[in-house]
């Protein structure tokens, strides 16, 4: 052991040297590629960060028709690449498969009234999954949208159960051939990102933009913090409500009409 | 007699021993000798430029990466310069392992080292590392490779192979668009 020791002693030096001898051919290329050569640069505009000035969300009307949800959901299946994960065998799953945004039919027993709404992550101001992560993975941003990060996340799935809109799903199926903008992967928990790519670039989501296409303004979304906004105008002039409003976790998702 | 028999015995069996590990090693010897290749990565496609000296790429592109990761997601600054997408767009390359040898990612340009250097960790679980609209996919339209790359030192077939993947209209090329 004592040798060992010595040993190990006796060759620091010998790696110092190595290492400041490393150390110098690094400054040394760093010098003649500096004004020989031109570095390539795309520079982009550097956005961000996200604040709180900005508190984003969405308003939903449960009175449009019901067609235009199944819209709504394809759009989010072609802008972020779910829906279409299989098992070996080459087969979905309905019970497992992820589902980031799903229509739900409501109806009152009572009365016999009916809606539809799409139900996804509400991107809540006090988000329980945040809360009981143990990871750090599920986070809020500044700007109110709650997001996975996948490069923690172990997938113990404590935000699912955790949601109270059943909002996150776990990949359980392998998967190729993601979106560059959206990397997913098995075994992480993923669930709607208010689409925070197209967001940070001044775009709409991809859901409210197919509807706007397809001429419905069935989801609206913006700046709740700005009082000039089309959505904080909206949601001041009608009567909105938020599902499982009790809960205080404050969502971000209005609805109108149900 | 009966100890002295054991110790004995216990005495040629540990020759053996010794003999088998003096074999072995002897045998393994040439065997190890050059079985694992050195790392030898594709040229860029863009040119010789990386966004930092080369030295320092190897020494800290992780470094690079895993801060810029957590800067995007978590706090939403966009637009900086290190970026996977801005590797993909330089250094993905096709594999006859990967479909085929029909698609263009960056999985075995970063699996040369990785592999050489025993690291597990990687990008592409989730992300999928390939070319796509918008990322890399410009290559094939116009030449990525700098307009002196004849007289650069650079390996004759490796040109020939990088013009392959440049032309949509060769087998190999513009398969990520």
């Amino acid at each position: 052991m004592t040798d060992k020791t010595m040993n190990t002693v006796d060759s620091s030096p010998v790696d110092a040297t190595k290492r400041t001898l490393l150390k110098g051919g690094v400054a040394a290329a760093v010098i003649t590629l500096a004004p020989g050569i031109t570095l390539r640069t795309v520079e982009a505009a550097v956005t961000g960060p996200a604040t709180q000035a900005k508190r984003w969300g969405m308003l939903i009307d449960a009175t449009a028709p019901e067609g235009v949800w199944d819209l709504a959901v394809e759009a989010c299946k072609a802008e972020q690449g779910w829906g279409s994960d299989h098992n070996k065998s080459g087969k979905a799953n309905a019970a497992t498969d992820p589902q980031w945004i799903r229509k739900v039919s409501i109806k009152n027993p009572k009365t016999g009234a009916k809606a539809s709404l799409p139900v996804m992550c509400q991107h809540c101001a006090n988000p329980p999954c945040v809360d009981v992560c143990p990871t750090g993975a599920s986070m809020k941003r500044e700007d109110g949208i709650v997001l996975v990060d996948k490069h923690i996340c172990i997938g113990c799935r404590y935000c699912m159960m955790a949601c109270p809109y059943s909002a996150r799903s776990f990949v359980h199926e392998p998967v190729e051939m993601q979106k560059p903008h959206m990397p997913r992967g098995k075994g992480t928990v993923e669930g709607c990102t208010m689409c925070v790519h197209r967001v940070d670039k001044g775009q709409q989501p991809a859901c409210v933009e197919a509807l706007n296409k397809a001429g419905s303004d069935a989801i609206m979304f913006g700046d709740l913090n700005d009082p000039k906004s089309d959505i904080s105008r909206a949601v001041s002039k009608y009567v909105t409500q938020r599902i499982r409003a009790d809960l205080g976790v404050e969502p971000g998702v209005h609805y109108r009409g149900i | 007699m009966r100890s002295a028999s054991r110790i004995l015995s216990l005495t040629i069996l540990g020759f053996a021993i010794v003999i088998m590990g003096l074999g072995s090693g002897l045998s393994a010897a040439p065997a190890q000798a050059g079985e694992v290749p050195l790392p030898n990565p594709a040229k860029a496609f863009k040119g010789e430029q990386c966004v930092e000296p080369i030295d320092v790429m190897r020494r800290d592109h992780f470094e690079f990466l895993k801060h810029q990761r957590d800067e995007t997601l978590r706090e939403g600054i966009r637009g900086k310069k290190y970026s996977l997408n801005a590797c993909i767009d330089c250094h993905a390359v096709t594999s006859p392992d990967i479909a085929g040898g029909k698609l263009r990612t960056l999985k075995p340009f970063c699996a040369e080292c990785h592999s050489y250097a025993a690291v597990s960790i990687d990008c592409f679980e989730c992300h999928s590392g390939a070319v796509q609209p918008g990322i890399g996919s410009e290559i094939g339209k116009q030449s990525a490779l700098p307009p002196n790359h004849e007289q650069l030192k650079a390996d004759k077939a490796l040109i020939t192979l990088l013009k392959g993947h440049l032309d949509p209209t060769s087998p190999q090329g513009g398969t990520g668009q």
